[in-house]
Parts: C-alpha cells; structure tokens; sequence
C-alpha cells in the first residue's frame, strides 16, 4: 500500500491541497481569497507538472494494475497541468471583473485536474470512469458559474444532460466487455482479446469509443461544444479547448491500445471515420460563424480529427504524433485565448468576429501574434500548427490510411478559410467602432510566448518531438 | 424449472416491465412508481446472486430516499410533461428507428454471445466461502478497491462543491435571526420607561 501510494502521491498532493484550501476558504475570507488562491493552485499545478515532468522515466503501475505511471501518462499530465495553471492565470482578471471570481473556481480546476490525471493513467474500466466522473462533474459546475446568466446557466444544464448519456454509453459498453472478458483490467481485457474480437466485446468497445469521443467532441458526438462553448465564461471555455481535451485524447489512446491492443482492425475503422466526419463538419460549419467563441468550437472539433487522425493509425508512430499535436494545440489554444479574453469594448467581452475590424491599426503587436496563432492553427507551413499535421498525416499514410491523410489535407484548406478571415478582417477590414486597448501584461505575454513557440519550435520543437516518441514507445508495444 | 430460476425470470421480467413503463407512463408520478418496481426487482435479483447487503442497499437507498426524492420533485416542480411529450413526438420516428436497430445489433450480439476463455473463473463470486456480505465489502473496498473508493468520494465533494456554489445566494435584503446579538441584549437599554403626566403628552 504504502507503495501505491508513493506513485499517486502527485495526485494525493493536489487532492489534499483542494481539500485544505476549500476548508481554509470557506472558513475565513471566502471569496476575497479567491485571487490568491488563483495563484496558489496555477503554482502547484506548474509545481506538479515540474515534478512529474523530472521524475525520470521508468513504468510502474499502482493497485493491482489499476494506476499506470509511465513515460505516456507524464507526457499527458505534464501538458494538462501545465495548461490548467496557464488558463487559471489568464482568466483570474476576466473573472474578477465580472464578479465571477469565486473561491470555489480555482478548487474546482484543481479536483478536475486530479480527474484528468487519474484519466490518463488509468488502467482499469473503472478507474477510467471515477476519473472520468470526477473531471466531468467539476466542468459541468464551472460552465454553469455565470449562474445569473441565461446563457451560462444553459451551457452547464446542456453539457450535463448530454454528459450524463454519454457516461451512460461508456458504462453499458464498460458492462458488455466485463461480460465478456470477465474482468475490467485492460492488461485482462488485452489479454482475452486477441486478433478479431467476437462480437460482444465489439459491441462493448463501439459503446466504450462512443462515450469517450463524446468527451473529444468528436463529430457526430459534437453538438453540445458550440453550445458550451459559446455560453460559459470565457475564461472556462478557455480550459475546456485545452486540459480536458488532451486528457480525453489520452484516455482514448489508452483505452485503445492498453485494452484493445489485440484487436486493432477493429478500432482502427470507428476512429477514423470520427476522425474523417470531424474534420469535414468542424471545416465547413466554422465557415458561417460570426461568434469568435463558437468558432473556436469548431476548430477544436476540428482539431480533435487531426488527432484522432494520428491515434487511427493504429502504430506507436500514430500515438506519438497524436501527442506532439495535442501539445501543439494546447499551446496554440492558449495564445488564441487569451487574445479572446482581451477582446473587449467599454469594459465589456466582445465576441463578435466583425469587431476585430482593422484591429491590427490599433494593436500592430497584437494583430501580428495573432496573425502567426491563426496561420499555425490552419496548418500553414512553416509554422509549428503545420508540424502537427504533418505529423498525424505522416502516420496516417504509414499506416495504410492514405484516403484519409488525403480527406484530411482537402478538410485542412477549407478549414484555412476561416482562420484568414479572421486575418482579413484584422488587415484589411472596413473601418468600424475600434476595441479597447487591453492593457493586460498577463494576456499580453501569454499571446507573445505562445506565437513565439509557434515560430521558434520550428528548429527543433522543444524536443517534443523526442520526448513523444518515448512516451508513445511505452503505450505501444 | 428451479424455484431460483423462476425467480429469475419473475424478477428480470418485471425489473424491465418497470423500466418501459418508467419511460412511457404518461403521468410522472407513476414513472416514479415504475422505477420503484424496477428497483425492487433488480433488489431481487441481487438476492438471488447472494449479494444481500447490496439488494438492502438498493432498496434502503434508492427505493427509501432516491425514489422518494423523485416523487416530491415531480410533484413540487411545475413541469409542463404534456409540453415535453410533445416535444419529443417530433422526433419518434427517428428514435424508433435507431432503438429498433440497436435492438437488432444486440439481438445480434446476445443471441450469439460467447464469453471469452477464462472469464468465468476471472470473475469473482459474489462473497467468498465462509465470509459475510458486508465483511467482504469491506474488504474490497478498503483494500483492493482503495483507489476507487477514494475517487468516489472526491466525486461527492465535487457535487456537493457544485451545488452550493450553483445555489447558494446571500440575500442581503432580508431580515435574519442573530441568536447572539439577542442574547447579549441589555434590557435596561431595550426599554425605556416614560412616566406620562394626564393631560400631558410625550
């Protein structure tokens, strides 16, 4: 036991830290120590996923195979941390004037970052779902914060009636492979199911996929993320494009080869007409979007078959450029967020497309840096975004699924199309009520690293590039 | 036929009698009624796993507070069903079309279900020779299951978090009692005694 828990300890700390800071919180200044207790979790957060990130390579799995500490679970947790800690940082403010900054915000983001972190390492059905749970339960109450706002209020309600069926598919897929392999260990289920799976098990894995690609916003499981992503605040829509999602992307790797390792023909299909389905609708639905936010949904619906796209692949290649994607739109996320955030007239959040008219007039800096996160997020080369899908195009084709690099290629120029309008707009719009200057060093610096890496990680990215690979080495073997 | 297996089937058969009606009664508080049902007779079924301490569980639980819970929400809340019903008439065809497919995939599936090599043995009774039901909970949960356990807890505090957070709202435009500041009430100062002359006033 006393093992176990020495691995989980990263988990323990920030599970006990929420708990501490709930009980302090609620005890003493409630709300006034909201801002501080914003700062506090952004820096354990980044504490943890320092820890994490140096704690030397190595697999160990934790009760009785339940936990899995290895080389893909640190790269996961390593960016949802690090990802959380930014967006808490770049939202503090936003939320402080609106009046929606309160002390159970930043609890919140760290029990859910708890969730996201038992989500990629888990090694059980089970533990997949508490994990899953426990992530969805704080997202559900942070969309629905705004609660005097209509909108807000609709965004939680929705996300969580949709939430809760999917979990509900997970969970009947969950039953059929216990009832099949008669047990919920993916090292059990891997082991009972090798080269073809019988039909039960392939029913329980298309429910088990079903679920999880609700929790990507894969298409056709997308229809509540405009929806959400429009209503929250835009701070919280600026965690769901970026933790969540990489922890889903990572329990989907998981889940596929951990548990279904032996039947990989079978996956292989569903993943890549989600992947295929994705990345058309995410394109040609964003086309007609006036609201910056809604937009930003379909890109990462998007977003979301790209790297789909890697994982369909079906190879460690595969899992790795799923990894070097995520991270790359984790980043870029970032940095078009908190452009996002910065959008603002008469100190109210301005989300409407048609106002970023010749804003580059106005803010050259800013124009310039977003001009280099929407190049990247279309995938224009040189930048780093162009890096990411070539990645995933690259396994798709070793992989043997040519067609769909190809629809993926055809799916990414008419996805290019919004994002320059966008860049259109900002240039060479016609001449409209100007938005504020936003004077935020904050949003400032996170936009300008985050469009710095997209231009300078073109060397050698970080190395990313060499850190994915072992990481994808000890899903995939 | 055993006395276990008709059991069974009576117990199955009205657990999923209860399940449709839940959906289709046209009268919210029946569904609940339904659920009831269906609650017991899943209840019954863990009876005949041996798995008492669960069937309890279930019908202390669910069947004593959950369902009871429903019951008043259906009767408090103003919700126009008949709205709902309508609403969801629309989109009848399509449903029945997917639920009539999915049907026949776990037709499919069920009629012609093979359970892999082993699964039998991998998965466990229900209580182990010689031990309670309670006692060998316990032991699961405690010991193999520590991890999950413990998640599930992080889980009701995330929903307990939510709920206050979504509904707790500090009205300061209403009088409250404070127990203290009347305790601490001096009456030499909450009176003041006024002697009035006749004929005079104040």
């Amino acid at each position: 036991m006393q093992a176990d828990l020495n691995i989980i300890l990263p988990e323990i700390v920030i599970a006990v830290y929420a708990m501490a800071a709930l009980l302090f919180a609620a005890y003493s200044g409630k709300d006034k120590l909201a801002s501080m207790l914003t700062w506090l979790t952004a820096g354990l957060l980044v504490a943890m996923a320092l820890w994490i990130g140096s704690s030397g390579d190595g697999a160990r799995t934790a009760f009785g195979g339940m936990f899995n500490d290895d080389g893909f679970a640190r790269f996961a947790k390593v960016t949802i941390l690090l990802s959380a800690a930014a967006v808490l940082v770049m939202g503090k403010d936003y939320m402080a004037r609106r009046g929606i900054l309160r002390f159970e915000y930043p609890i919140l983001i760290a029990l859910a970052s708890v969730g996201m972190m038992m989500m990629v390492s888990a090694g059980d059905l089970m533990a997949l779902y508490m994990g899953l749970e426990l992530q969805s339960l704080s997202l559900y109450v942070v969309a629905s914060l705004r609660r005097d706002s209509a909108k807000s209020t609709e965004a939680g309600l929705k996300y969580f009636v949709l939430g809760a069926l999917s979990s509900g598919l997970l969970l009947y897929g969950a039953s059929l492979v216990y009832g099949y392999t008669g047990t919920t260990l993916f090292s059990g289920i891997i082991a009972s199911a090798d080269g073809h799976a019988p039909i039960g098990l392939l029913l329980g894995l298309v429910f088990v996929l079903s679920g999880l690609a609700f929790k990507v916003s894969a298409v056709p499981f997308h229809m509540w993320t405009p929806d959400v992503y429009e209503g929250a605040p835009t701070p919280i829509t600026a965690f769901f494009a970026t933790a969540p999602k990489m922890a889903a992307m990572g329990l989907f790797a998981r889940v596929v080869h951990d548990a279904f390792g032996g039947v990989v023909s079978d996956w292989q299909q569903v993943l890549a007409v989600l992947s295929l389905l994705s990345m058309f609708l995410g394109a040609v639905a964003a086309i007609g979007q006036t609201d910056i936010k809604r937009l930003m949904a379909y890109s990462s619906i998007a977003h979301m078959g790209y790297a789909l796209m890697g994982l369909a692949a079906g190879t460690a290649f595969g899992v790795q450029s799923m990894l070097i994607y995520m991270a790359i739109y984790v980043t870029m996320n970032v940095g078009t967020f908190a452009f996002i955030l910065s959008m603002e007239r008469d100190g109210q959040p301005v989300t409407d497309i048609a106002s970023l008219n010749l804003y580059s007039k106005a803010n050259p800096g800013r124009a310039m840096a977003m001009l280099i996160l929407l190049f990247s997020l279309a995938g224009v080369p040189p930048l780093l975004g162009f890096f990411g899908k070539f990645y995933v195009l690259r396994a798709a084709y070793d992989g043997g699924l040519a067609w769909l690099a190809v629809a993926g290629v055809i799916a990414s120029v008419i996805g290019a199309f919004y994002y320059l309008r966008i860049v259109f707009y900002m240039y060479f719009g016609e001449e409209r009520e100007p938005l504020e200057k936003n004077n935020s060093p904050v949003l400032w610096g996170f936009l300008m690293a985050s469009a710095a890496i997209m231009l300078l990680g073109i060397a050698n990215m970080f190395g990313v590039e060499s850190i994915a690979q072992a990481a994808a080495a000890t899903l995939v073997n | 036929m055993t006395i276990a297996a008709l059991s069974f089937y009576l117990f199955a058969i009205s657990a999923l009698t209860g399940g449709l009606f839940t959906v289709i009664s046209r009268n919210p508080v029946h569904s609940v009624l339904w659920l009831i049902l269906s609650f017991i007779s899943s209840a019954g079924l863990f009876v005949l796993l041996g798995a008492e301490f669960v069937a309890m569980l279930l019908i202390i639980v669910y069947v004593g507070a959950v369902a009871v819970l429903f019951l008043f929400v259906v009767m408090m809340l103003d919700v126009d069903f008949a709205e709902l019903k309508a609403e969801m008439a629309k989109y009848l065809p399509l449903a029945l079309l997917i639920g009539v497919i999915l049907l026949m995939q776990f037709g499919l599936a069920y009629g012609n279900w093979t359970a892999a090599e082993g699964a039998e043995a991998a998965r466990a009774a229900v209580a182990p020779e010689g031990v309670t039901n309670t006692a060998a909970l316990g032991l699961l949960l405690y010991d193999k299951y520590f991890l999950l356990f413990q998640l599930a807890g992080l889980i009701l505090l995330v929903a307990m978090i939510g709920a206050i957070v979504l509904t707790l709202r500090h009205r300061q435009d209403i009088k409250r009692q404070d127990v203290l500041a009347q305790m601490y009430r001096d009456p030499a100062k909450a009176m003041e005694l006024k002697d009035v002359k006749p004929g005079q006033g104040l």
